[in-house]
């Protein structure tokens, strides 16, 4: 199998701290993974090094795929309307679906002539979302997507998704983090346990499940071996 | 992407160009005659540069950093290099042609008043097409400044800090010998040449012999100074010996007029003229000056190096935002 993104030994540091340390790591192509971790895990520096946003300190990241990113808190540019972003993810890709992009907004129900900064949390990550899946990536890169949604948008959010990555004629990798496990079980087929700055746990969640006699659940698996991590 | 960088800058533009035009129009409307409606022109035009610095330079990619939209722009299929360079080509160019058409309109204005005045160089920085280039140098450092400071206040704060003084130190130090200035030696006259001192308190210089401008209309006099035929200034003890009465006996020849001038008595103008014709006999007056012809070269020689101050701080902004991450 290929993987999308192939992290060496990949080092961060933020001016003292280091947020991600020796980290070697494999995602996947053609998988749903999700990337789970407790806040300060390191999961935003993994992400924002897969996109090219942050540069590593010490290793390599390798990304064999192009990527469509929806960074945390799904920012947008407050001054331009639902319409203007849409054409702004053409003007700035060379591969971009216009009529796919204009179903997203069209099933988020989403008015074209609405400025983004009035819009709610849910509708900016919809926004965000069609602007990151209308220009086709390989590799669609989602930084807690769903923080800050309420539990009916986090639904409506996670559907999306799926619906936007199945309606893809050829196999799209999707990495997104979460720190709610719950938000990773419906969707994903692959995890990444990030704790500390290092990967404590990756694979397939089929063959996790199986692996573990005592853990009934997914949660109950993550929280096992984010147990470990010393704080 | 051009689109976009348009765009973003579209409101603030068409802004800054109404609001021009809406100044123009009342100044118009005002007449041409006025001097204190030319003096409070000016001033919009020596000010506007440092405001497009400000308002549109120091937001420019620290209100991306500060917001988080950078993560969506640099993102995309478009390196964040291209991205830097639209932006402030399309925003910088604005400032430009905001800054140009300003001056332009306040130039053509106060072309009657300018030329009854002949003091081309008093308005230099006002006119033509300086401004232009100001506005150029304002924008870029405001954008550099965003880059470092990541955020948008304290990048505002620090343009305005840094390019104030930059201007003016280079109006003081620079633009005197942009060009080599012209010295012309003439014989001093004692019957134009004064005794005191100008300047503001607590700054004011010792008083000195001061001879009066030579009539060079339009020119820009820097420095009136009196020499021996060496070259060797005069200096106070020179001063004090060859005439060692100057200076005294002033302001007791009556009350002050309504204006303030006070009459000097006719015995010290008689002493003061002897003193300057015992000096003369040595020592000439040397007028260091920018002919009025010059008036052009130095706008265009100006213009220019603030358009390439300007592309040097684009360059460093472009290798700052590489780095960030």
């Amino acid at each position: 199998m290929d993987n999308a993104i192939e992290a060496n030994a990949l080092g961060k540091r933020h001016g003292r701290r280091w947020a991600l340390a020796d980290c070697t790591l494999t995602v996947p192509a053609g998988q749903v993974v999700g990337l789970v971790g407790p806040n300060g895990a390191g999961k935003t520096t993994l992400l924002e090094l897969a996109v090219g946003l942050l540069r590593p300190t010490t290793g390599t990241i390798t990304v064999r795929q192009r990527a469509g990113f929806v960074a945390q808190g799904a920012p947008v540019y407050a001054g331009l309307s639902v319409a203007d972003h849409l054409r702004m993810g053409q003007a700035l890709s060379t591969r971009w679906e216009a009529g796919l992009a204009r179903r997203l907004v069209d099933a988020a129900c989403l008015d074209p002539r609405q400025r983004a900064g009035r819009l709610s949390g849910g509708q900016r990550a919809h926004l965000a979302l069609a602007l990151a899946v209308a220009k086709r990536p390989g590799l669609l890169v989602l930084d807690e997507p769903t923080a800050n949604l309420d539990p009916l948008a986090r639904r409506e959010f996670l559907d999306s998704v799926a619906r936007a990555v199945s309606a893809a004629a050829e196999s799209t990798t999707v990495l997104f983090s979460s720190h709610l496990v719950a938000d990773l079980e419906r969707t994903c087929g692959y995890l990444i346990v990030l704790a500390g700055g290092q990967v404590r746990l990756a694979g397939p969640v089929d063959a996790l499940l199986a692996g573990s006699a005592h853990c009934q659940s997914l949660d109950d698996l993550v929280v096992s071996y984010l147990r470990e991590v010393p704080r | 992407m051009t689109w976009l960088a348009w765009r973003q800058s579209r409101a603030q533009i068409t802004i800054a160009v109404a609001a021009v035009l809406v100044v123009a129009v009342v100044a118009f409307a005002s007449g041409r005659a006025d001097t204190s409606v030319r003096l409070w022109l000016s001033v919009l035009v020596v000010v506007l540069p440092g405001l497009l610095g400000v308002f549109w330079g120091a937001p420019l990619v620290a209100g991306e950093l500060e917001s988080g939209s950078f993560r969506l722009a640099w993102t995309q299929d478009v390196s964040r290099l291209r991205w830097l360079a639209l932006r402030l080509a399309v925003s910088g160019l604005a400032a430009m042609a905001v800054a140009g058409l300003a001056s332009w309109l306040v130039t053509w204005w106060a072309r009657p008043l300018d030329r009854a005045r002949l003091d081309q160089f008093g308005s230099f920085d006002s006119r033509d097409i300086v401004p232009a280039g100001y506005a150029a140098f304002a924008f870029a450092l405001g954008v550099l400044l965003g880059i470092l400071l990541r955020r948008t206040v304290p990048a505002m704060a620090a343009t305005l800090v840094v390019f104030t003084p930059t201007r003016l130190a280079f109006h003081l130090l620079a633009r005197p010998y942009l060009l080599p200035p012209v010295t012309e030696a003439l014989p001093l006259n004692p019957s134009t040449t004064g005794y005191g001192s100008s300047g503001f308190l607590p700054l004011v210089p010792a008083p000195s012999l001061q001879p009066a401008a030579p009539g060079l209309p339009d020119a820009w006099i820097t420095s009136i100074t009196i020499v021996n035929g060496k070259g060797g200034a005069l200096t106070s003890t020179e001063l004090a010996s060859a005439c060692p009465d100057i200076g005294r006996g002033r302001g007791s020849g009556g009350p002050a007029s309504s204006s303030g001038h006070v009459q000097v008595p006719q015995s010290v103008v008689n002493a003061t003229h002897d003193c300057v014709a015992r000096i003369a006999a040595t020592y000439h007056e040397a007028v260091t000056y920018q002919p009025a012809s010059r008036y052009w070269p130095l706008q265009w020689y100006e213009l220019g190096l603030f358009l390439a101050a300007a592309l040097l701080l684009a360059a460093a902004s472009a290798w700052r935002v590489g780095k960030i991450g």
